[in-house]
């Protein structure tokens, strides 16, 4: 893994940096045009943020009824992610509404439920910060609930009449739209497998650290 | 003890604690009056308020006043090292629980019999047309808020700055109960009452309990262990 680590860093670089030019090949959008692009980065990274907030939870939920404390190094690290893919989302998202829709933001189910799920993971942050002994498994428990609130996102799309597109847009994408876009999910994917690991390594790092301190003061 | 047993305990001595001093259901109470009073600036024109704004502030009001109840009623336990010994007490855990979210239930229920009819004079509004769906959206609602409350007040109990965190937990998560509260209870106000609407709101809200209360007796064992 120590050897990978440097090689898939290198991988991912060369990805980003590749990625712009499969998105300027990609055809344009017949009614969004130029605009239409940013989805290449705005949608991988809402599904890499969901799919963080997926690992955040099942982690916390591992964390509180197994009692490992590996398993809450993973749910810090995925939250953390998951806030930080959350801004990409909500800051990628406003710039295309405003083009698109002619506004910067609607009061949709699913712009709502994104926010209020960031949110969550955000309390979770600022829980696990301010919140003194013992918080761990309190911010784990609102990890879970965080969790629980991503089906209703992604559910309730399909249930309330919105002018978000459907979840049905990405496997009916156009084929040469398919390329770029699965080229950059997985750059994303892999960016995201990167930082959890780096961030989850550094928690452990400092965990022992505390160790050996608590062990010198005996 | 059985586990109905131990819930019926647990409601019963914060009820007979609460009987004796008022002390939760007056200070909230006031609190969701003075909410609504301070949100009605903010959205009467011309002497009146739209149906919508109502919905709002009636929802807003029982939030606010829940935080203050939810806080109060485990300030008391941690106040008096009570909540360590019910923990301590040889019954099942899921059963303080829910115990307490009767309690905390039935003290937001008293408040919500001084709010909604004062909304509903203040505002002019019909929340008394369809009665039983109105009560439904009530009783729905606040269970989801008290279910996800209890469970986070109880957890906060021990924590140093649980004042300022009780809300920022408990907002967010319970946003959908919110949503669906004041959706539904729109749909009713509306000047010819949209009762499908208000329905499926209703059974939107009784899904959310359904999660919410699952996962809070799922939770509570392991967050309330040391």
């Amino acid at each position: 893994m120590k050897r990978l680590f440097p090689l898939l860093v290198v991988l991912c670089i060369a990805m980003f940096a590749y990625a712009p030019f499969l998105i300027v090949n990609a055809p344009y959008e017949s009614t969004m045009g130029l605009v239409q692009k940013i989805f290449y980065f705005h949608v991988p990274a809402a599904l890499t943020m969901f799919l963080s907030a997926f690992v955040a939870s099942i982690a916390a939920a591992v964390f509180l009824f197994g009692r490992k404390p590996g398993a809450d190094r993973i749910a810090v690290s995925a939250a953390e992610l998951t806030v930080l893919f959350g801004l990409v989302v909500l800051i990628t998202g406003p710039l295309w509404a405003r083009k698109a829709w002619g506004v910067w933001w609607q009061w949709d189910a699913r712009l709502t439920s994104t926010l209020v799920m960031w949110l969550v993971f955000q309390s979770y942050l600022l829980l696990r910060r301010y919140g003194g002994p013992g918080s761990d498994k309190l911010s784990a428990a609102v990890a879970v609930f965080g969790g629980a609130l991503v089906p209703f996102v992604y559910w309730s799309v399909n249930m309330w009449r919105t002018v978000h597109p459907t979840t049905s847009v990405v496997p009916t994408l156009d084929a040469s739209m398919r390329g770029p876009f699965y080229f950059c999910l997985l750059a994303f994917f892999l960016l995201y497998a990167l930082l959890l690991a780096a961030r989850t390594m550094l928690e452990a790092h400092r965990a022992r650290l505390e160790a050996l301190y608590l062990g010198l003061e005996d | 003890m059985s586990f109905l047993r131990t819930v019926a305990v647990v409601m019963r001595k914060d009820l007979v604690v609460e009987t004796r001093s008022m002390e939760v259901v007056y200070t909230s109470a006031l609190f969701a009056v003075l909410c609504v009073l301070v949100f009605a600036f903010g959205f009467v024109q011309d002497g009146r308020a739209d149906s919508a704004a109502a919905a709002a502030i009636l929802w807003i009001a029982i939030a606010f006043a829940g935080t203050l109840a939810l806080a109060r009623v485990f300030d008391r336990e941690r106040q008096n090292e009570t909540l360590r010994a019910m923990l301590l007490a040889p019954v099942p855990r899921p059963a303080l629980y829910v115990g307490k979210l009767a309690g905390v239930l039935t003290l937001l229920l008293v408040v919500e019999a001084l709010v909604v009819p004062l909304v509903a004079l203040w505002f002019q509004a019909a929340l008394f047309r369809h009665a039983a769906l109105m009560a439904g959206l009530i009783l729905a609602g606040s269970t989801g808020y008290a279910a996800v409350g209890t469970l986070f007040a109880a957890m906060l109990a021990r924590s140093r700055s649980r004042a300022s965190l009780l809300p920022l937990l408990l907002y967010p998560i319970t946003i959908p109960v919110i949503i669906a509260g004041v959706r539904g209870t729109a749909a009713l106000l509306q000047p010819d009452a949209d009762l499908p609407v208000a329905r499926a709101w209703l059974m939107m809200l009784v899904s959310f309990d359904a999660v919410f209360i699952t996962l809070s007796l799922w939770l509570f064992e392991p967050t309330m262990t040391e």
